[in-house]
């Protein structure tokens, strides 16, 4: 008889460990692979599993073995159809020397996959938002009990009196446990019975007043009053306490005059940041703006994927995220980044009237705000690093040499994003909220 | 007549030891226990205790990246041979194995929770009573590893790793790992039994003694003035002779040189260098059998799933499954075919020892020319059980190839030299060319004679601590250079110094070249 043991139960992953070291060390030369692949890639596609081929460096198990080329051997192989002494046979491939017939492919060169967490963890790895780490949002989550119904076990000090007192009433009713008025009255009608002369039916009354007296009094002890099965305790729940909140604006012109190409660049930069977020701060929360001559806060789908066409007009935005800072982001509470991004045209009125927005409040309650101007590839030469350009480029380049945590940057074509983006995001020293 | 119907019914029905394709415990072990019963009736096969454990496709993955035993310690590379086998597993380009074998005591057979009952009998023949009478009775198994301490050996090894990444880092205890994964083909030896393992008191206290040994060193002792009777003189006299003499070389099992020698290693490193090369000791036997293993095993379950369905104890349906199935395993394309990766070991395995049955009982004149010794003894179990207990694969070939298998297989040796433009067919299937052939063929199942030959041959301890060895080349196949250096580096970070290797030639004894750790870079 054998030992039958069964395994299927047991904790999976067993090489799980195994998987990580091996990624971490083939870590530096993956995330080359995957940068290359986002940068001339389509961004979107960052969001799901990748297949790279396997890191030549640092992975290698070398080992002494024979060089194919050189010597003298011997293959004895099966299923000889014609070959008589003495035939020659060419050498499959005549660069590759003497390969030996039937050789498989090596171990050292395959692709593998990486599930969309380790492409993201490799991705943005050394990217983070500024600010962040000051509030230390690596730190470990502080629980909070939150009431969440009632459970039969618990301590003593969580029992819910009424809870438990409802159904012991209803155990009792159930089990028809003689009540204390039932008891008085046979005993009330005993004593009168008692007290009056003996006749042999008050006798006999007597006795069988006595017998379903006590009767009821066993059946009383046998069904308690409170029993352990009534007991119900308080529930909670532990429930996570944020210890930093932050919250992303998204913004971004949808009007006229951003065509397919703008927009593309502008969703694709939103993509990304969007992904870094949901990834890296979990606790973050991200709202969508986007505006024409008129703003609307709308939904991530609608946000990325629902055309509208008006003027530009972009003041109506920041006047909406104003708004909704002051309706349900109190900043006293909530870390607040934004990230515009636009084609810079704009009413050069409503320039200076941004301009005004931008000093008078939104970089009050800001933490750090991006600015990513989309620009047509040609004028990517010219206008270079100067600060020519749209008026909205213009007027923000003087909110930009106002304040420290105002950042703009402007791309052209779907290569240039993750080099903005890291600009953007990368680490850099802390600085204070000027307020 | 109800009566008899009704018995009829249940002696079919406890005729068979299942029906149908879903198994459970209970079937399991009634099948086990039936097979069992007519593989040491019939076949005289001496088992181990079996422990049988179900595990999923997950885990049999698991379990291959960890060179197929249940504990292991952690080890980056083997996180990349699981994504190789699952990328494998994944394409449908391999299947996986229907079960796992472990040479231990008991013999623990995994077995996957997809196969079918019918596949459940075929593994628990195959591998619970095929392989493990090999592991029990092969006299390389029985000399060289030590099945009933394998389990408690790697359950320590597992430990020691993990509380040494603890104390000393990842990063250093896998700096020392690889350097000696990349020796573990230099790191069994060959020519001589290795010592026994150690039972886990011994180690206990060895380990105790090193950390004894370690809080009370005290430097002081190195400066007691040294005893007049000439220790001194006779030490820078000791000549190159005596040099090795004390150091035992020329010595093949380069980790364990290493381990016992280094200047460099602390004790841990050198107990994490012992750890692999216990390993690589284990599989050895395994990689020089996998022809006899494979063949053993094959043809226990064919022999016995025959026996069983003549017995009317498995259905024809269940039969034929299970015929589908060994086809599959045994499937030998020819060398031009583009599925050919190689010898199949199972098909040779199971051809030749069905062939050692034919010659057996029903000899022809060629036989008894060639095999006169066993040729019509009629007794062929007695002849494959000796086959099995006494032989690897190189002696097995050599010993028992005949010439009717060699015609079946039609096999032939194509002769490669590097300098030439074409192989030249230089024997085939033909009276010329039996010997030839058979020789070939069991040469190169010959692990000692089919890996690179390197040695220490020299080292001063009290000179330049250069470590020298020596790279025996034959019929003048040279090391693969990237990898050479590659692994020269591993050495020296194991050694502490310059290591150097020398190509001599095994003919002539002529030195071709030599490599040093110094003309490498880093």
């Amino acid at each position: 008889m054998p030992i039958f043991v069964d395994r299927r139960l047991n904790p999976k992953d067993k090489s799980l460990g195994n998987r990580q070291r091996f990624l971490k060390r083939a870590r530096e030369e993956l995330k080359r692979s995957i940068r290359e692949r986002i940068r001339i890639g389509r961004i979107a596609d960052v969001d799901a599993e990748h297949a790279v081929s396997m890191p030549a460096k640092g992975t290698a198990e070398p080992s002494f073995s024979d060089a194919k080329d050189s010597g003298r051997r011997q293959h004895i192989l099966p299923g000889n159809k014609h070959f008589a002494p003495g035939d020659r046979v060419p050498k499959p491939g005549q660069g590759g020397g003497g390969s030996s017939p039937g050789k498989t492919v090596s171990e050292d060169d395959f692709r593998f996959v990486l599930s969309r967490e380790e492409v993201l963890d490799l991705f943005f790895e050394d990217l983070e938002l500024p600010d962040m780490v000051k509030l230390n949002l690596k730190e470990i989550l502080a629980f909070k009990p939150r009431r969440a119904g009632f459970a039969a076990t618990g301590s003593p000090t969580n029992i819910n009196v009424g809870r438990t007192m409802r159904h012991s009433h209803g155990r009792r009713i159930a089990l028809r446990r003689p009540r204390r008025e039932e008891l008085d009255a046979i005993e009330k009608e005993l004593a009168i019975l008692e007290a009056e002369p003996q006749s042999a039916a008050a006798h006999q009354r007597i006795t069988a007043l006595r017998e379903e007296l006590e009767r009821l009094e066993r059946r009383r002890k046998r069904i308690a009053y409170v029993d352990p099965v009534d007991i119900r305790f308080n529930r909670f729940d532990a429930q996570p306490v944020p210890n930093a909140n932050a919250v992303m604006f998204c913004l971004m012109d949808v009007s006229g005059s951003m065509g397919e190409r703008e927009k593309d660049l502008a969703k694709r930069f939103f993509v990304l940041l969007h992904l870094f977020l949901k990834r890296r701060y979990d606790r973050t929360e991200i709202v969508f703006i986007r505006h024409t001559h008129e703003a609307q806060e709308v939904d991530e789908e609608t946000f990325f994927y629902n055309t509208q066409s008006g003027g530009t007009v972009v003041s109506t935005a920041l006047e909406e995220m104003h708004r909704i800072i002051a309706q349900r982001y109190p900043s006293n509470e909530w870390n607040i980044y934004a990230a515009q991004a636009s084609d810079g045209d704009n009413f050069v009125t409503d320039s200076e009237r941004c301009i005004g927005l931008m000093d008078g409040q939104i970089m009050r309650l800001c933490q750090y705000f991006a600015y990513v101007e989309i620009i047509d590839e040609r004028e990517s030469h010219i206008f270079g690093s100067t600060d020519n350009g749209t008026s909205l480029w213009r007027a923000y380049s003087a909110v930009n040499q106002r304040w420290p945590n105002f950042q703009m940057s402007r791309i052209a074509n779907a290569a240039d994003i993750y080099p903005v983006f890291r600009q953007l995001f990368a680490r850099q020293p802390a600085f204070q909220k000027s307020a | 007549m109800a009566n008899q119907a009704s018995k009829s019914s249940q002696t079919s029905k406890s005729g068979l030891l299942f029906s149908g394709s879903d198994w459970d415990f209970k079937t399991l072990s009634r099948a086990y226990e039936a097979i069992e019963a007519i593989a040491i009736e019939e076949l005289h096969l001496d088992v181990y205790p079996v422990q049988m454990e179900i595990i999923s496709s997950q885990q049999m993955l698991d379990a291959y990246s960890s060179v197929g035993m249940p504990l292991m310690y952690r080890h980056w590379s083997f996180g990349k041979h699981f994504l190789y086998q699952e990328l494998l597993y994944r394409k449908g380009g391999r299947g996986l194995a229907y079960e796992l074998v472990i040479n231990s005591n008991p013999c623990i057979v995994y077995l996957m929770e997809e196969n079918t009952m019918a596949l459940q009998a075929l593994v628990t023949a195959h591998a619970a009573l095929g392989h493990n009478h090999f592991f029990k009775n092969n006299h390389l198994f029985r000399q060289w590893t030590d099945a009933s301490a394998i389990l408690s050996y790697l359950d320590f090894a597992k430990g020691y790793i993990a509380r040494c990444e603890e104390r000393h880092g990842v990063a250093a205890v896998e700096a020392i790992l690889d350097s000696a994964h990349a020796l573990m083909e230099q790191g069994v030896f060959r020519y001589h039994r290795p010592p026994k393992l150690s039972s886990e008191r011994q180690r206990e206290g060895v380990r105790e003694r090193l950390e004894y040994e370690e809080r009370s060193y005290n430097d002081l002792w190195r400066t007691l003035p040294r005893s007049k009777d000439g220790t001194k003189a006779s030490e820078t006299d000791l000549g190159m002779a005596e040099r090795k003499k004390t150091l035992n070389l020329p010595e093949e099992n380069l980790l364990y040189f290493l381990e016992k020698n280094s200047l460099v290693l602390e004790p841990w490193q050198r107990e994490i260098i012992r750890i692999v090369r216990v390993v690589a000791q284990y599989f050895y036997p395994q990689r020089q059998t996998q022809v006899m293993n494979e063949g053993c095993a094959t043809f226990v379950h064919y022999t016995l799933m025959n026996m069983l369905f003549d017995r009317g104890l498995i259905t024809e349906g269940a039969m034929l499954e299970i015929l589908r199935n060994h086809s599959n395993v045994i499937f030998q394309p020819g060398f031009d075919d583009p599925r050919f990766s190689g010898i199949n070991p199972y098909a040779l395995g199971l051809d030749m020892m069905q062939d050692i049955q034919r010659i057996s009982t029903e000899p022809t004149a060629e036989d008894r020319d060639w095999f006169p010794d066993i040729a019509g003894n009629g007794n062929w179990r007695e002849t494959l059980l000796d086959a099995w207990a006494n032989h690897r694969d190189e002696s097995f070939i050599r010993q028992y190839l005949s010439p009717a298998l060699m015609r079946k297989w039609r096999f032939f040796i194509l002769a490669d030299a590097a300098s030439e433009p074409h192989y030249e067919v230089a024997s085939i299937h033909n009276e010329r060319g039996y010997e030839k052939i058979r020789a070939g063929l069991a040469y190169s199942y010959d692990i000692g004679a089919s890996r690179p030959d390197i040695q220490v041959v020299d080292v001063d301890l009290l000179g330049d601590r250069q470590l020298r060895l020596e790279h025996k080349v034959k019929d003048g196949i040279v090391l693969e250079e990237a990898s050479r250096d590659a692994t020269l580096r591993h050495i020296r970070r194991l050694w502490g110094y310059e290591v150097s290797l020398a190509a001599i030639d095994a003919q002539t004894g002529r030195t071709l070249n030599e490599r040093s750790t110094s003309q490498i870079g880093e």
